[in-house]
């Protein structure tokens, strides 16, 4: 199974967001709690499963992880 | 595989009619203003046209259809076969075409089928009305596309509302020995139903009393098991991949160079989705046109409606088109056609 640099994930996954310190972000983060979470930023993070990694991620799958870990987990798993 | 090539027929005109009512989407009751403004930054869609309850899918085509008859000079007897592709048909039966045959006067020699499909639905169209057309028995067809999916919308329900406008359109095809082939590829996907679906009403699911019942979803989301229920991240994901490889296929199977495409016209899903295709094609922003602002998705009508909203000045001109749908099925098409003084018309107001 590919593995996803720690530090690499994080970063992709900050950027997602305006508002949000990137400090305050780490993979045991449940991400849905973080304030600036919402449906629309979940529509970026399908872009960049897409764009960064190859990777088509559900509805269901991003509904089901709960810490930036799991979802890291989802990804790595996914990738061919 | 779905590869199909048409020889023989040609697009000769599309118009399009839309209910005079503008919704905007600052004024949503359901949607704070900042929620508003990140909303609309994303999807792209400002405002919408909503159908007041008398006003159907069938009666905007119908007044678009009319109206290009008459443009084309079309004599009604010369027209073999009317296609109506939507998801909000008169009634669950008869087939609207059928009534739309009477309705616009055409020949009882007038071949009439409904297609239920959405946002595939014109490329989808296209590919049956012009393989009907392309033997040369039948001369003419009218594609009558659109959708009035307001009315299927709960109007509690901040995924889909703001996002859907009502649209019905029309496209002229005729049998001519010398057209350029027509290129199509075409897909579906099934195991995808349930991204985009109204649960009740069909016969796997008929309607029961609880059907009617409001139930909130999440904050923000309450519907009826008769309203659309879209899940936008599996629509998204799927349109992402799914479009591009369609476009990608298509032009690898026909052999046809990117660059002699003049126009790439997308099913307008939203924004984001139509901007993230357009960047993974590579695709220069000044041949790739959105109608989002003003019309939203417009279900099976948004790629004729972009064609008058943003470029009807290629009326006169030859022009190599790519038109590529995808959405509700799952299904996908896509389409490299060439047109030479295409007519159009305004878009109607009704």
């Amino acid at each position: 199974m590919a593995t996803i640099e720690n530090a690499e994930f994080l970063e992709k996954f900050a950027e997602l967001f305006d508002e949000t310190d990137p400090e305050t972000i780490s993979l045991e983060t449940e991400f849905k709690k973080i304030e600036e979470w919402s449906s629309l930023i979940a529509l970026s993070l399908i872009a960049m499963a897409d764009e960064q990694y190859g990777v088509r991620l559900t509805g269901d799958e991003i509904r089901s992880a709960t810490s930036i870990q799991s979802l890291k987990d989802i990804i790595e798993s996914k990738i061919s | 595989m779905a590869y199909l090539q048409i020889q023989h027929v040609s697009l000769k005109g599309i118009s399009a009619a839309v209910p005079k009512t503008r919704e905007s989407n600052w004024e949503y009751p359901y949607l704070p203003k900042e929620a508003a403004e990140a909303f609309i930054n994303t999807t792209g869609v400002e405002y919408r046209r909503i159908a007041p309850r008398e006003l159907c899918t069938s009666d905007l085509c119908v007044t678009a259809a009319e109206e290009l008859i008459s443009k084309l000079s079309w004599a009604r007897e010369t027209i073999d076969v009317v296609i109506f592709v939507t998801q909000t048909p008169d009634y669950l039966l008869p087939i609207t075409s059928a009534i739309i045959q009477d309705r616009l006067k055409l020949s009882k020699e007038c071949l009439a089928i409904d297609i239920p499909l959405g946002c595939s639905g014109f490329v989808y169209g296209m590919s049956v009305i012009c393989s009907l057309l392309q033997t040369g028995h039948l001369k003419r067809g009218l594609l009558l596309v659109g959708d009035t999916l307001s009315k299927s919308i709960s109007h509690l329900d901040k995924s889909c509302h703001p996002l859907f406008g009502d649209a019905g359109a029309v496209a002229a095809f005729e049998y001519a020995a010398d057209a350029a082939p027509m290129n199509f590829h075409l897909g579906s996907d099934g195991s995808g139903y349930k991204a985009i679906i109204i649960p009740d009403g069909g016969s796997r699911s008929p309607v029961v009393s609880e059907s009617l019942v409001m139930e909130e979803i999440t904050d923000g989301i309450s519907r009826n098991r008769c309203q659309l229920v879209l899940d936008g991240m599996d629509v998204f994901s799927f349109g992402i991949s799914q479009a591009p490889k369609t476009v990608n296929a298509l032009l690898q199977h026909f052999s046809i160079d990117i660059n002699t495409i003049d126009y790439f016209v997308f099913h307008q899903a939203n924004l984001k989705m139509n901007k993230m295709i357009a960047k993974k094609l590579k695709l220069p922003e000044n041949k790739v046109p959105y109608s989002l602002k003003d019309y939203g998705n417009t279900s099976s009508a948004t790629i004729p409606l972009t064609i008058l909203d943003q470029l009807k000045e290629q009326k006169d001109k030859v022009t190599n088109w790519l038109f590529c749908g995808f959405g509700v099925g799952l299904s996908w098409g896509s389409v490299v056609l060439s047109t030479d003084s295409l007519v159009t018309t305004d878009i109607i107001e009704l």
